[in-house]
């Protein structure tokens, strides 16, 4: 326990003594989005106290970055994707999105919802194309790009079908075309390939890291898979159990790129890094679980 | 016992029925058990063949026609009017909730007072033509339609809106490809209740005064003590609520095959 306390405050310390971390593409100097001091505090309601879900926490993603961000169930994971697309307000600290400062909606993410986000009274099709509708983009046109997306994520041929008659992986998929047609410059997912099998879990997360590498987007990518945070990501920030969540480690991931995600679980970097991360977040998935249990109690 | 289908079951029922009433009610085939006169029991309750001779008539002279088309035009204006105000406002107190908080008390005065008696005012405001009797169905459409609009409306998924929203939807947008489908599809579930409640209102209205109409002709039976004429008005009205009732679920059934729970797995 004391080898793991050490490593993970060696870590933190290298973070904060060196907070504008090195870029792992040395191309990269523009930052895509930030996060500055965010704290969340969620109003009392009939009953509940007042609630410090993120506290203080301070994020930046470099243009064209694949960060992840992996905690404890319970944390405020979703809570600080939220604030990133601008549909929950920070109590406090603010987030700026390609230098501006983000009020209202922000307009050039992408997000896919941890929850079911499609609308079940549109087809797959129709739900993939509602974007390009809302920018009022002819319909023709509309329709077949969104039958091309539904083919790039294996689902030709099952645009016709309603939400409910699609597998929960399916309705994923929906929703990650529904995403990219819209080509964000940012995309905030929300353990978006939790509910796949290991197969097509691993298909999708190579076709997002080919769509990352050829667009060079920018992603925040939730999970609580730490070898998906692993194999996709440039850098991986672990957060704290709640409340009053914050980052506690934050490690670049300097695998090689291209990555196959299959095998880069294979190699001994992988390996060596999953250990070093795990160490750092054992004891605050622990405390997590504690605390959610105890909360059950009460 | 398993060979014999469902529906032949029903129309057994239906014939014993009806052979019951017959042999109850015409004079002298059963004795009287109840009645001190052999034709009192024809008098109180009809003769089912009596009954179907005049619905024949109605039919072959074309007599029932016109009153039946004034009928369902009643029905069908009370039931779109109804519907589209109760969407309109419901839609609005939804999104609303400042005018809801104001308008609340009203709604459930105005939903709890029995609208039936509202009859002879509108007779007094629109006429003994149609209008009265749209205008009585229409209130009876109206609070259904709205209080499931406005249910639809509050229990749009929170995700389904935020995600809409970061698709890019405007304010209009939201309104016209979120929640009025969320709340059409509520619209939808109490399809058949307004259904009824719109020729309810029809046919109350012109019971209680119309020169035209289903309701007008068994009132002007029941003044001549035509017990027989008020009975075959009064299958005719059911057959014809039946026929709107399946018209209703086909409508549905075509508009509402998003929905879940209705899923069906073929047998092979
Ligand atoms: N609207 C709200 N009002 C009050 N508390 C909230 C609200 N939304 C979230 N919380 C609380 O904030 C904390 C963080 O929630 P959040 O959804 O961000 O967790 P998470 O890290 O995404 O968890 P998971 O991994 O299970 O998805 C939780 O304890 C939750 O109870
Ligand atoms: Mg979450």
């Amino acid at each position: 326990m004391s080898v793991d306390h050490k490593a993970m405050h060696k870590t933190v310390s290298n973070v904060v003594s060196n907070p504008l971390h090195n870029p792992p593409h040395n191309t990269m100097h523009r930052t895509a989005m930030s996060l500055r001091n965010l704290t969340v505090t969620f109003a009392a309601k009939s009953g509940n106290a007042s609630y410090t879900a993120v506290k203080d926490t301070t994020l930046d993603i470099a243009d064209g970055e694949f960060v992840s961000v992996v905690g404890p169930t319970g944390c405020g994971k979703s809570t600080l994707l939220n604030i990133a697309a601008g549909l929950l307000r920070a109590s406090a600290g603010e987030v700026t999105v390609l230098g501006e400062p983000l009020s209202g909606i922000n307009t050039r993410a992408g997000y896919m919802f941890q929850a079911e986000s499609l609308m079940p009274w549109r087809s797959a099709r129709d739900n993939v194309m509602a974007g390009l509708q809302f920018r009022g983009i002819a319909r023709m046109d509309a329709i077949k790009r969104a039958e091309e997306w539904l083919e790039r994520v294996g689902l030709a041929g099952f645009g016709a079908r309603y939400p409910h008659q699609l597998s929960g992986g399916m309705r994923k998929r929906v929703a990650l075309a529904q995403m990219l047609i819209l080509d964000p410059k940012i995309m905030l997912m929300d353990e978006p390939f939790s509910a796949l099998d290991v197969q097509t879990r691993q298909l999708m997360e190579n076709e997002l890291l080919a769509l990352w590498e050829t667009d060079k987007k920018s992603v925040l990518f939730i999970t609580h898979d730490l070898e998906e945070a692993i194999s996709l990501s440039d850098r991986v920030i672990v957060l704290s159990a709640g409340p009053a969540t914050h980052p506690i480690g934050e490690f670049i991931i300097d695998l090689p790129r291209p990555r196959d995600v299959a095998e880069i679980r294979m190699t001994p970097r992988f390996l060596e890094l999953h250990e070093q991360i795990w160490s750092a977040m054992k004891q605050e998935v622990l405390k997590g679980y504690q605390q959610t249990r105890n909360k059950l109690v009460a | 016992m398993k060979k014999i289908p469902l529906w032949i079951w029903q129309i057994l029922l239906l014939v014993a029925l009806f052979a019951a009433w017959h042999i109850l009610t015409v004079p002298g085939l059963a004795p009287n058990f109840f009645f001190d006169n052999n034709d009192k029991a024809a008098f109180f309750f009809g003769e089912p063949l009596r009954i179907f001779t005049a619905i024949w008539i109605w039919f072959v002279d074309g007599e029932i026609y016109p009153h039946l088309w004034v009928t369902l035009q009643e029905t069908v204006l009370a039931f779109v009017i109804g519907t589209l105000c109760g969407l309109g406002v419901g839609l609005w107190l939804g999104l609303a909730p400042l005018a809801s908080a104001i308008a609340d008390p009203y709604i459930k005065a105005a939903n709890a007072m029995p609208r039936v008696i509202l009859a002879p005012i509108f007779m007094v405001w629109f006429g003994l033509g149609i209008w009265s009797k749209v205008a009585l169905g229409v209130t009876l459409v109206f609070f259904i339609v709205f209080f499931n609009v406005y249910q639809g409306v509050k229990e749009v998924s929170p995700v389904v809106l935020n995600n809409a929203r970061m698709l890019g939807a405007s304010k209009a947008q939201l309104l016209r490809y979120v929640y009025l489908p969320s709340a059409t599809s509520w619209v939808f579930s109490s399809l058949h209740t307004s259904v009824g409640m719109a020729f309810v209102g029809a046919v109350v209205g012109e019971y209680l005064g119309s020169a035209k109409g289903v309701g007008y002709l068994i009132h002007q039976a029941e003044g001549t003590f035509d017990i027989n004429t008020v009975f075959a008005g009064i299958l005719v009205l059911t057959v014809f609520a039946l026929l709107l009732d399946y018209v209703v679920t086909f409508a549905e059934n075509r508009l509402l095959r998003w929905r879940p729970g209705q899923s069906e797995t073929e047998r092979i």
